[in-house]
């Protein structure tokens, strides 16, 4: 047996017992039927959303546009046709806006005060601010409901309000802290160390800081407050928001116009998707 | 300067109860207080007639066991349709959040952006669409029917599968944003060592990865099935009168027969039974993964 002969074999015998090879090869495989899986996932979060923009599309001949018809523009020319749509569209609107400004303002604080600073009961507080997040809308709304009927509320635009607020104060809560957790506070210090006053300190060092948070904390509670049903379904009276009119559409007749406008809020939002990572790119290059 | 530094220790000390004031406040009127109006009502006689309904209080505690007994079916079937459906949302999430995390590179905010963005849409629009793609002459039904894997005459909508399907589908959003969250956590080097030193992947996946994802896969469920086990628009839209679900009776005793003791106390009973949960959990973990 020559040298040669004896790394043949010896290679031969370590390709055999090598278990890096076969292995890897799993990986690989195992890699690309969890991408095909995953992509599978993708392709379900958008099936009923490509079913939406279609039936934007149809031209039904019934009250219901639930089966495909026929082609059609008309819809899309006159997307608002139905005037209780676009009012309950522009209410749902109005009552978001209105909700999250002042959630913001009331959730921020909590947030700062979790972050920044220790104090007795604070974990007392972060409990309790998790409560409104784990309490199903169902008996949310029915408390709110008997609390109202008790003090012999009106159900209307000021109670959907208050219910709104009620549930987003938690969520911009959650939020802000997550994104301001970690942040070097010392920097405020340094600005007052500096000779800046707390004021200059607060608009010039903290608030460039928390600011991301609390753009990205209401716009989730704006989108909440959108497209909630079931709470303000008990709160509303004889107030019709957004949602509340395609409720009551299913019932009785539901025209394309729903979901030219629900393509439209898609579209919208995309866009804002869009222009957001593309200010946020040049930010950090420029 | 020692001055001026224990003046604003001083005032720190004070600074975060009044930032907390506020909210707190909102939150006991209209969070706190309104459980107490819940809890009054449940414990109320109802008389006067169906139009001026007339509530006593009077320690009625009958409302609870009627209820319970009455609605005991749609009960065990919220919290049975609410489990299955996050077992889905665990399995179909995963994957997904696992790729996002680890593979998919420079497309990674991309692709978590097209994760959220079906949940533009209303949740009510997005639950009809579903009744177009269950229906009995839909095209899903049809490629089943031809696979042999439904019956000829059978169906999916009004099912059971299609509510519990409305339901995954409506919430895996929150099992996907936690797991994604926790999983972007773990650091890949981790993972490097354990293939380094011979550990077969479904080891890795068993011993690394599944323990670090935990906190995600705990808030992820809870958060799914919290929203799921109350919820009566999917039993709705996509089910039968063979499928109601608690949220559906307690919508039709408070907003249509308005018989609200029963109502109130079916509320306050679901309501304790997820508290016992979510006590438990934020001990075990804290609220830190929660959102």
């Amino acid at each position: 047996m020559t040298i040669q002969d004896r790394i043949a074999e010896a290679n031969a015998q370590a390709g055999e017992i090598k278990p890096k090879k076969p292995l890897l090869g799993g990986i690989r495989f195992g890699d690309s039927a969890l991408r095909v899986v995953a992509g599978l996932v993708l392709f379900y979060l958008f099936l009923p959303i490509f079913v939406i923009i279609l039936f934007s599309f149809n031209d039904p001949k019934g009250k219901f546009n639930y089966t495909w018809q026929g082609f059609t523009l008309k819809n899309w020319a006159d997307p608002f046709r139905y005037p209780a749509l676009t009012g309950a569209l522009k209410m749902s609107l109005n009552i978001a806006a209105v909700s999250t400004a002042i959630a913001v303002v009331l959730g921020t604080l909590v947030a700062i005060a979790l972050v920044r600073q220790r104090f007795r009961g604070s974990k007392a507080v972060d409990t309790f601010l998790v409560l409104p997040l784990t309490a199903p809308e169902v008996v949310m709304g029915a408390s709110l409901l008997t609390l109202f009927l008790d003090f012999g509320w009106a159900s209307g635009y000021s109670t959907i309000l208050i219910a709104h607020i009620a549930f987003e104060i938690s969520f911009i809560a959650m939020t802000v802290r997550a994104r301001v957790r970690g942040f070097d506070w010392t920097l405020e210090d340094a600005s007052m160390d500096l000779g800046a006053s707390p004021t200059r300190t607060f608009f010039k060092v903290t608030l460039p800081l928390i600011v991301p948070g609390i753009v990205a904390a209401a716009m989730l509670s704006f989108a909440l407050s959108l497209d909630d049903f079931i709470i303000t379904y008990f709160v509303s009276g004889s107030t019709v928001t957004y949602p509340l009119y395609v409720n009551a559409a299913v019932k009785a007749a539901v025209p394309p116009q729903i979901n030219v406008l629900a393509t439209a809020i898609l579209a919208i939002s995309l866009l804002l998707l869009a222009v957001g990572t593309l200010y946020r790119r040049k930010r950090i290059v420029g | 300067m020692a001055g001026v530094a224990s003046s604003s220790r001083q005032r720190s000390r004070i600074a975060p109860y009044l930032m907390i004031l506020p909210a707190l406040a909102y939150l006991a009127v209209f969070f706190v207080v309104p459980f107490f109006s819940l809890a009054r009502t449940s414990l109320s006689s109802s008389g006067g007639s169906v139009f001026m309904p007339k509530l006593t209080f009077a320690w009625d505690f009958g409302n609870y066991t009627d209820a319970f007994s009455l609605y005991q079916d749609q009960i065990l079937r919220s919290f049975g349709y609410a489990f299955v459906a996050t077992i889905l949302c665990l399995l179909l999430a995963f994957p997904l959040a696992y790729v996002i995390a680890f593979k998919a590179g420079r497309y990674k905010n991309l692709l978590l952006g097209l994760v959220i963005l079906p949940f533009f849409v209303t949740f009510l629009i997005r639950t009809l669409a579903w009744k177009t793609i269950l229906a009995d002459d839909g095209w899903v039904v049809d490629l089943l029917g031809t696979m042999g894997a439904l019956p000829s005459e059978g169906r999916l909508l009004s099912t059971s599968w299609a509510v519990i399907g409305g339901l995954t589908y409506n919430w895996i959003i929150f099992m996907i944003l936690p797991l994604y969250v926790s999983l972007e956590k773990i650091d890949p080097r981790l993972l490097e060592a354990s293939r380094d030193l011979y550990s077969p992947n479904r080891r890795t996946f068993g011993k690394v990865i599944l323990p670090l994802a935990l906190p995600g896969v705990l808030a992820g469920s809870m958060l799914v099935f919290i929203p799921s086990v109350g919820d009566f628009i999917n039993a709705d839209y996509l089910g039968s009168t063979q499928t109601t679900m608690i949220g559906n009776v307690i919508q039709k005793q408070f907003l249509v027969v308005k018989d609200y003791p029963a109502a109130a106390a079916l509320s306050l009973g679901l309501m304790a039974l997820i508290l016992v949960g979510v006590l438990l959990y934020t001990r075990a973990l804290g609220t830190e993964d929660l959102v």
